[in-house]
């Protein structure tokens, strides 16, 4: 480690810090339904929208129909985005020719998209024309994000208000978390994206003849605008096949830092902006301090262990003083590695700038362990604030258990129905991920697959279903998952991972909006403390953690200690 | 739920129209409008001539020339399709190892690459870590410092010129971190050796 990469990566922070405030508090206006800065430009498409939508922006829905709202929207995209990969082969914008997607794979790659997951069982420049890249992959994009938001809204609200039978309006929700925050920011981004040379055009690719003579085929595209939305949405499905460790997705040591400020800020303010709308600023820093302190030790406990590089190439005369560069790009080098590493695992971004599978076991533990542990770290947007408020409610529970008094979250009295609902979600998490593992290690098709065997092996196959049940997207990219078996297993992950987590929450939303929101009294325990962000910290490391311990055990773990014993599989 | 079929249905056309088409030609017209360069990919001409980008990393064989890192790119077999067969910077389809660091593959490719430098005439161990492992993108156009460093013997040995005269030109093609923190020291391969092509041919 170097003080130059800690310097590096400080000011990445820095930067995401100072955006925090304004922006958390620019979304709680922009939730609240008030008129905002870019109201003039937009509020007319916003209103055309809802008027060809027959919407009626005013009424508000239970969360029963708030979710079968967002179902359908979701399954209603999934079935366009769907055809449109079947059928591109005959659509127009194919400059390349590709013929229709695989029905397994295009069936993976639209749930993929559909839950924001973008896991990438196909290489973008070899697989997807780009009309299928703009119209369909980007849309979604947009969309899943969009979806992320307004689920995070209903709880937030259902915390917010005292006795309310409704939680908001999911149109509306999706709609304004397009036009006011996602597509602005994206076009601002991509923009910058460009400046540091990322291409953005209509072309398919291009011969060139190299200085030596040979014959180089560089694949383009309308790569910026999809990077944008792809790193603000937090969905990390890449244009390209090593997504953003190519030059084209991510150019150089600027483009890199736009990436990880883009990919985390929206998340990191999102507390602010629950803060602001449950009327207590302090809640929503509470939130984002318990999330920041499990993810800055992950960062470092990544960076630390790829600087110290593979011993085994020590052993054969290879300097590591630059650290573990075995897939990894020069101009990133082990600190912008594992930085990004770190973090798009603690969102569920799942963008990579290098290659999950050639760092360190220790290394490679990190990002396998920040996705088992929820993604709350600042997580999905919307996603992450969900998922970090139902371990809120779990935490205040086991403090009330300890204290022996009725939990309260927020002057809410959180009892057996929301307990049992917010288990039920958390569950699902190792049902999936533990479930398929061990049935894909029993399977002789699904180990065909592997590309490193011994504990590595394990790992590859731990990490691909947890990164589909988490849905984060990035990948031990040596499987090759693109087989019946892993498309079908890992959609249905995936699938899970989005809707049975949270179909509970939402009900769980539905119970607490209906309570009476009490005043807090003498004893009533403080969610903004240093003592209660331990607790939640805590709390997630122990009720996630522990969970996938021994799993964890017997792949990264195992593997340090044979490769410090010096054993190669 | 029959009531929300007509939004759901409506506003994702809508938004496929906004967010699939719209969007992308809006960036698309001003990328192009305003830096045709980089939207274009970064092409580098040689006399007119489209030789490379130079975000994209090229193989170089000849002892003339400095060598990018090791690269995982693979293409389809001419001879068997469902077979792949190694195409280092293969630029329309990017890859990495993903080999593990407990690989025994691994293993034996950095054994074969280190004693491929030492016939080049490489003599010190340890040899610089980008020199012999691949990178992510199988694409990297950048090499180390010390990577160039190592190859400059050769090179001027090749072309018949002092190695005082190519460490010279290395140094000048030597990109440092951006504002002093951002990134890492690096050299890209394809500047340095169409420098070299023009200084001392």
């Amino acid at each position: 480690m170097t003080i130059i990469g800690w310097a590096q990566i400080a000011a990445i922070f820095a930067l995401v810090f100072v955006c925090v405030k304004p922006l958390g508090l620019y979304m709680a206006g922009v939730f609240s339904n008030e008129v905002t800065f870019l109201s003039p430009v937009i509020a007319p498409v916003e209103r055309a929208f809802y008027r060809l939508a027959g919407v009626n922006p005013a009424q508000e829905e239970g969360w029963r129909s708030y979710t079968i709202a967002m179902l359908v929207f979701n399954a209603t995209g999934f079935v366009f985005l769907y055809v449109l990969m079947r059928l591109q082969g005959v659509l127009p914008l194919n400059p390349q020719g590709f013929s229709a997607v695989a029905p397994d794979l295009a069936f993976n790659t639209a749930i993929s998209f559909v839950t924001n997951t973008n896991w990438q069982a196909y290489g973008g420049e070899t697989t997807m024309s780009h009309l299928v890249q703009m119209a369909g992959l980007t849309v979604q994009n947009f969309l899943s994000a969009a979806t992320g938001i307004a689920l995070a809204l209903v709880l937030v609200r259902a915390l917010a208000r005292s006795g309310a039978r409704t939680v908001g309006n999911f149109w509306v929700d999706v709609t304004r978390a397009t036009l006011y925050l996602l597509l602005p920011f994206s076009l601002v981004v991509a923009l910058a994206y460009v400046a540091t040379g990322l291409p953005q055009t209509l072309l398919g690719s291009i011969d060139v003849t190299t200085l030596e003579g040979a014959k180089q085929t560089l694949a383009l595209g309308p790569v910026a605008s999809q990077e944008a939305i792809k790193q603000l949405g937090t969905n990390g499905g890449g244009f390209f096949n090593v997504n953003a460790a190519h030059p084209f997705e991510n150019a150089t040591a600027i483009s890199n830092m736009i990436s990880i400020w883009a990919m985390l800020v929206i998340s990191a303010a999102l507390p602010i902006t629950f803060g602001r709308m449950v009327g207590d600023d302090r809640q929503g820093w509470g939130l984002l301090a318990a999330m920041l302190v499990i993810l800055i030790a992950g960062v470092g406990f990544a960076y630390w262990a790829e600087a110290n590089g593979n011993p085994l190439l020590t052993a054969l005369g290879v300097d590591q003083i630059a650290g573990n560069m075995e897939g990894k790009e020069v101009r990133f080098g082990t600190a912008m590695s594992a930085l990004y590493a770190a973090v798009t695992t603690g969102l569920s971004c799942g963008a990579v700038n290098s290659m999950h599978d050639s760092f360190t076991p220790l290394g490679g533990l990190v990002p396998l362990v920040l996705i088992q542990l929820g993604e709350v770290l600042p997580g999905g947007v919307g996603s992450g604030l969900y998922g970090m408020l139902v371990f809120a409610i779990v935490a205040v529970f086991i403090a009330g258990l300890m204290v022996g008094r009725t939990p309260e979250y927020l002057g809410k009295k959180i009892e057996a129905r929301e307990m049992k609902l917010a288990m039920l979600a958390l569950l699902i998490l190792p049902f999936a991920i533990l479930g398929f593992s061990a049935i894909a290690v029993m399977l002789p098709k699904a180990l065909e697959s592997l590309a490193n065997s011994g504990p590595h092996g394990l790992s590859e196959i731990l990490y691909a279903y947890s990164s589909a049940t988490g849905n984060n997207g990035s990948a031990f990219a040596g499987l090759s998952a693109n087989t019946p078996w892993y498309n079908m297993t890992l959609g249905i992950a995936m699938l899970l991972g989005r809707f049975a987590y949270v179909v509970p929450v939402m009900a769980m939303a539905g119970a607490l909006a209906g309570k009476v929101r009490g005043t807090a009294s003498e004893g009533t325990f403080p969610t903004h403390t240093v003592l209660f962000v331990a607790l939640l910290v805590g709390t997630i490391l122990i009720v996630a953690g522990l969970e996938f311990f021994p799993a964890v055990a017997l792949g990264p773990i195992v593997e340090h200690f044979q490769m410090l014993a010096g054993k190669t599989f | 739920m029959f009531q929300h079929l007509r939004p759901a249905i409506v506003l994702i056309g809508l938004f496929m129209c906004l967010l699939g088409i719209a969007y992308p030609i809006t960036v698309t017209m001003i990328a192009e409008a305003a830096m045709p360069g980089l939207a274009g990919g970064s092409l580098v001409q040689r006399s007119g001539v489209v030789i490379g980008s130079s975000l994209i990393g090229q193989e170089f064989r000849s002892d003339r020339y400095f060598h990018g890192r090791p690269s995982a790119t693979s293409a389809p077999d001419p001879k068997d399709a469902s077979k792949t067969t190694d195409a280092p910077y293969n630029a329309a389809s990017s890859s990495g190892s993903n080999l593990g660091p407990t690989s025994g593959k691994l293993i034996d490719r950095v054994t074969a690459d280190i004693k491929a430098l030492r016939e080049e005439g490489v003599v010190l161990l340890p040899v610089p870590a980008d020199s012999v492992t691949t990178s992510a993108s199988g694409l990297d156009p950048h090499i180390s410092p010390e990577n160039a460093a190592i190859q400059i013997a050769r090179v001027a040995k090749a072309r018949g010129i002092p190695e005082a005269k190519v460490r010279g030109i290395v140094t000048a093609t030597t990109e440092s971190r951006t504002l002093g923190i951002f990134g890492e020291p690096r050299v890209n391969v394809l500047a340095l050796n169409l420098a070299l092509d023009t200084t001392a041919p």
